[in-house]
C-alpha cells in the first residue's frame, strides 16, 4: 500500500487541556483520589504541627498523637493487603498477621543488631537475649542483619517466601473456602508457638526490644519519628496505589472472575493456583512492609503478633470498612483502631464484645461495610422518592 | 491483506486453527495433528464413582468441522464424557486424544481450554459481577499468563472481535450491563459468546437450549449450524425437535456407553433406542 497523500484533517481552532491523571481519577474512582490527597495533607501537615508548631499550643501534635497515627497507617497498609486477597479474589486468610509479624521481626533483627555494646551486657555482636541465654555465636539467620539493605530485603523475602510455599501447596491442592481459613489460622498459631521457644532464636517471649536507632538516627528523636512517619505514609500510598493498579488491570479482572466461579475461569484457560499464588505473595509482603514500619514505631515486637485473634482483627476492619473497595480497608482500619485506642481506655474489658458485636452487626445489616453506607442510602431514598412519584402520579 | 498464513491441515478450517496453531507453536505445547482426520479420541474410557460406573467402556469419535448431538436419558453419562474431555474428571481406564498428539488425560483444565476446547456449562456461568464486555474480554484467546494480563491491554483488533461476538449473540445494548442482572436466555447466549472469544477448535455444548424461548432456541440453533465446518461442535441436549434441527449425526448414550450412532433418523427407528429412550414418557 502507498501512503495516498490524503487531506490533513483541520485541525480544532481550539484544543482543551488533556486531563491530568489526578483529574481522570477524581472522575474515575473519586474514593480513592479523595483518599490519597488526605494523606498526602496529612503527611505534609503532620510534620509541622509535631516540629513546627510549639509544645503548648493548641494546635501542636504530641509525639504520641504522631505515633499512633502511625501505626494507623501500619494497620491500614495490612488491611489493604488483606482486601486484595479477601475482597477480591475471595482467599480469607485469618493468619495474615502472620506476614506482618515476619517484617516485623525482620526489621526487629536490624535494630537489635543497632545495639551493638550499649546492650545491658555490651557484647558488640550478640544481642542481649542471647547472651542471656549463654550462646557464643550468632545463629546463621542472624548473619547480615546489620546490613541495612539486606534486612529490607529481608523484610519481603521473608513473608514472601512463606505465603508462596504456603499458597503453592495449599492452592495447588484446590484448597478454598473455610478449609484455606482454618490452615492459615494454624499457620499463625504454629508460629507463635515456634517463637515463643527460646531456641528459635527471636528472643523467645520477650520478644526484640530496646532498640535504639535506625541507619543512625535516634529513634527517639523527634525528627526520626517523623521521617518514619512520613515513610509509612508513602508505604501506604505506594502500596494503596499499587493494589488498585492490580485490581483495575485484566489480571485484577480474572482475579475477581475466579472469586465468582473458579472452575470456569478454569475451563476457559486461567491457571487459576498460578493468579492464587501470585496475588497471596504480593499481599504477603505488603503485610510485611506494614509489619515492618510498625516495629520502630512502637519499639517491640514479640510473638504476640502472631496471635489468631489478631489476624481475625484485621478481617474485621475490612468487614466494617467495606470489602473489595480497597479504600473501605483503609477507613475501617482506621476506625475500627481508634474505637480501640478509645475504649481500651475507657472499658478495657469490654473492647472483645464490642469487636464481636461490631461484626455481627455490619455481617448483618451492613454487607458493604461503612464505605458501602453513603451509595446505599442514596439509592434508597432515589426508589422511595421514584415510588412516591409514581404513587402521586396515579 | 495480510493475514497470518495458515499451514497445513489448518488451511482447511480457516482463521480460526490458524490462530489455534500459531499460538500453539509459540510455546512448548505440541501443535493439533489432524492427519487422521478424527479431532477427538474418546477411547474405551470407564469412569466408576463409588462402584457407579457413569461410563463404561465408552468410545466415540468426532471428526473435524462436525456437529455431533449426544442424546440419551439421565444418567447416562453424558456429562460425565464432558467432564473426561475437559479433564475435570480422570477416567479409570480408557483414553482420550485431542488429534493424534495431545494426549489430554496427561492435562489440566486450564491447559485443554488453551489446546483448543471450549466447553459451555449445562446451567449458564458467566462472570456474574462483571460487564458482558468484560465477561468476553477475559474469555478471549491468547496467552493467559499472569504476567501476560497484568499488563494487557485491548488491540484494535481485539475490540473489534468482541464487538462482532457482542452482535452476534444479540446483547449489543448490554455491552455494559452487568452480567449477574441478564436473563437466564441472555446468559445462555454470553456464554456462547464466551465460547467464541475462546475461537476453540471443539467446542462442548452442554444442553445450549434449557430454559430458551422458542425464538432463542431457533436462532442458537441457527448460530450453532453455522459454526460447523469452522469448528467442531458437540452438543448435549434433551430437547428432541432441537436435535432434529440441527443434527447430522447423533450418538446415543445409555448407561455410559454408546447405545447407537447415525442420523437422527436410523437413531428414532433403531429398536434398541427406542426401547431404553424414545419409548419412555418424557423427562
Amino acid at each position: 500500500m502507498s501512503a495516498a497523500a490524503e487531506p490533513a484533517a483541520p485541525r480544532p481552532a481550539f484544543k482543551p487541556a488533556p486531563p491530568t491523571p489526578y483529574q481522570v481519577m477524581m472522575r474515575e474512582d473519586r474514593p480513592s483520589g479523595v483518599f490519597l490527597t488526605v494523606l498526602a495533607i496529612v503527611t505534609l501537615l503532620v510534620p509541622i504541627l509535631h516540629l513546627a508548631v510549639p509544645e503548648g499550643h493548641v494546635l501542636h501534635l504530641s509525639g504520641y498523637t504522631v505515633t499512633l497515627i502511625g501505626k494507623y497507617m501500619c494497620y491500614a497498609l495490612l488491611a489493604v493487603a488483606v482486601d486484595l486477597i479477601w475482597g477480591y479474589c475471595g482467599i480469607l486468610s485469618l493468619g495474615h498477621t502472620a506476614f506482618f509479624a515476619l517484617g516485623g521481626y525482620a526489621m526487629g533483627m536490624y535494630l537489635m543488631r543497632q545495639i551493638g555494646t550499649r546492650g545491658v551486657y555490651g557484647d558488640p555482636v550478640l544481642p542481649d537475649f542471647m547472651v542471656f541465654l549463654n550462646w557464643k555465636e550468632l545463629p546463621w539467620f542472624w548473619h547480615g542483619m546489620d546490613v541495612f539493605p539486606f534486612a529490607m530485603l529481608m523484610v519481603l523475602f521473608a513473608p514472601g517466601l512463606l505465603a508462596g510455599v504456603f499458597g503453592w501447596l495449599a492452592f495447588r491442592s484446590r484448597v478454598t473456602g473455610v478449609y484455606l481459613s482454618i490452615i492459615t489460622q494454624a499457620l499463625t498459631y504454629a508460629l507463635l508457638l515456634a517463637f515463643f521457644r527460646n531456641e528459635m532464636g527471636f528472643g523467645g517471649n520477650n520478644g526484640l526490644t530496646d532498640f535504639k536507632d535506625l541507619l543512625g538516627f535516634d529513634l527517639k528523636h523527634p525528627e526520626t519519628r517523623i521521617v518514619l512517619f512520613m515513610a509509612t505514609a508513602v508505604a501506604l500510598g505506594a502500596g494503596y496505589f499499587t493494589c488498585r493498579a492490580i485490581v483495575r488491570s485484566r489480571f485484577g479482572r480474572v482475579v475477581q472472575a475466579i472469586r465468582d466461579a473458579e472452575s470456569r475461569a478454569r475451563f476457559i484457560g486461567y491457571r487459576v493456583e498460578n493468579y492464587k499464588l501470585w496475588l497471596f505473595t504480593f499481599s504477603a509482603m505488603l503485610a510485611g512492609v506494614a509489619g515492618a514500619l510498625y516495629v520502630p514505631q512502637v519499639g517491640i515486637i514479640n510473638p504476640g503478633e502472631f496471635a489468631p485473634i489478631n489476624s481475625i482483627e484485621v478481617v474485621i476492619w475490612v468487614a466494617v470498612g467495606g470489602r473489595g473497595t480497597l479504600y473501605g480497608a483503609v477507613v475501617g482500619a482506621i476506625m475500627v483502631n481508634y474505637a480501640k485506642t478509645v475504649m481500651t481506655d475507657a472499658l478495657p474489658d469490654a473492647w472483645l464484645y464490642v469487636l464481636g458485636a461490631l461484626f455481627v452487626v455490619v455481617t448483618l445489616f451492613l454487607p458493604r461495610g461503612v464505605v458501602g453506607l453513603l451509595p446505599d442510602l442514596k439509592h434508597k431514598i432515589q426508589t422511595l422518592r421514584q415510588r412516591r412519584a409514581r404513587a402521586s402520579s396515579t | 491483506m495480510n493475514a497470518p498464513t495458515s499451514m497445513g491441515m489448518a488451511g482447511r478450517f480457516g482463521g480460526a486453527f490458524g490462530r489455534v496453531l500459531q499460538r500453539r507453536g509459540s510455546s512448548s505445547a505440541p501443535s493439533l495433528d489432524l492427519t487422521h482426520n478424527i479431532i477427538l479420541y474418546v477411547e474405551g474410557v470407564t469412569v466408576s464413582f463409588d462402584g457407579f460406573r457413569a461410563l463404561n467402556d465408552l468410545s466415540l469419535y468426532v471428526a473435524p468441522g462436525e456437529l455431533r448431538c449426544i442424546i440419551g436419558p439421565n444418567g447416562a453419562g453424558k456429562t460425565t464424557m464432558m467432564d473426561v474431555i475437559t479433564g475435570k474428571t480422570r477416567p479409570d481406564t480408557g483414553s482420550v486424544w485431542f488429534g493424534q498428539t495431545l494426549d489430554l488425560l496427561t492435562l489440566g483444565e486450564p491447559e485443554i481450554a488453551q489446546a483448543g476446547i471450549g466447553r459451555k456449562f449445562q446451567k449458564p456461568t458467566v462472570f456474574s459481577e462483571h460487564s458482558v464486555f468484560e465477561n468476553l474480554e477475559l474469555a478471549m484467546a491468547g496467552d493467559k499468563s499472569v504476567w501476560k494480563m497484568l499488563f494487557a491491554r485491548l488491540t484494535p483488533e481485539q475490540l473489534t472481535r468482541i464487538d462482532e461476538v457482542l452482535e452476534t449473540i444479540g446483547l449489543k445494548d448490554h455491552r455494559s450491563a452487568r452480567a449477574g442482572s441478564l436473563s437466564h436466555g441472555q446468559k445462555q447466549w454470553l456464554e456462547i459468546g464466551m465460547l467464541l472469544m475462546q475461537d476453540p477448535a471443539l467446542l462442548l455444548v452442554d444442553e445450549p437450549v434449557a430454559g430458551m424461548t422458542p425464538q432463542e432456541t431457533e436462532r442458537t440453533a441457527e448460530l450453532l449450524t453455522s459454526l460447523a465446518g469452522k469448528h467442531s461442535v458437540v452438543v448435549v441436549e434433551h430437547d428432541m425437535n432441537f436435535v432434529r434441527s440441527i443434527a447430522r449425526t447423533v450418538t446415543v448414550l445409555h448407561q455410559g456407553s454408546v447405545l447407537a450412532e447415525g442420523s437422527i433418523d436410523e437413531v428414532q427407528n433403531d429398536p434398541k433406542v427406542i426401547e431404553v429412550y424414545l419409548g419412555e414418557p418424557r423427562c
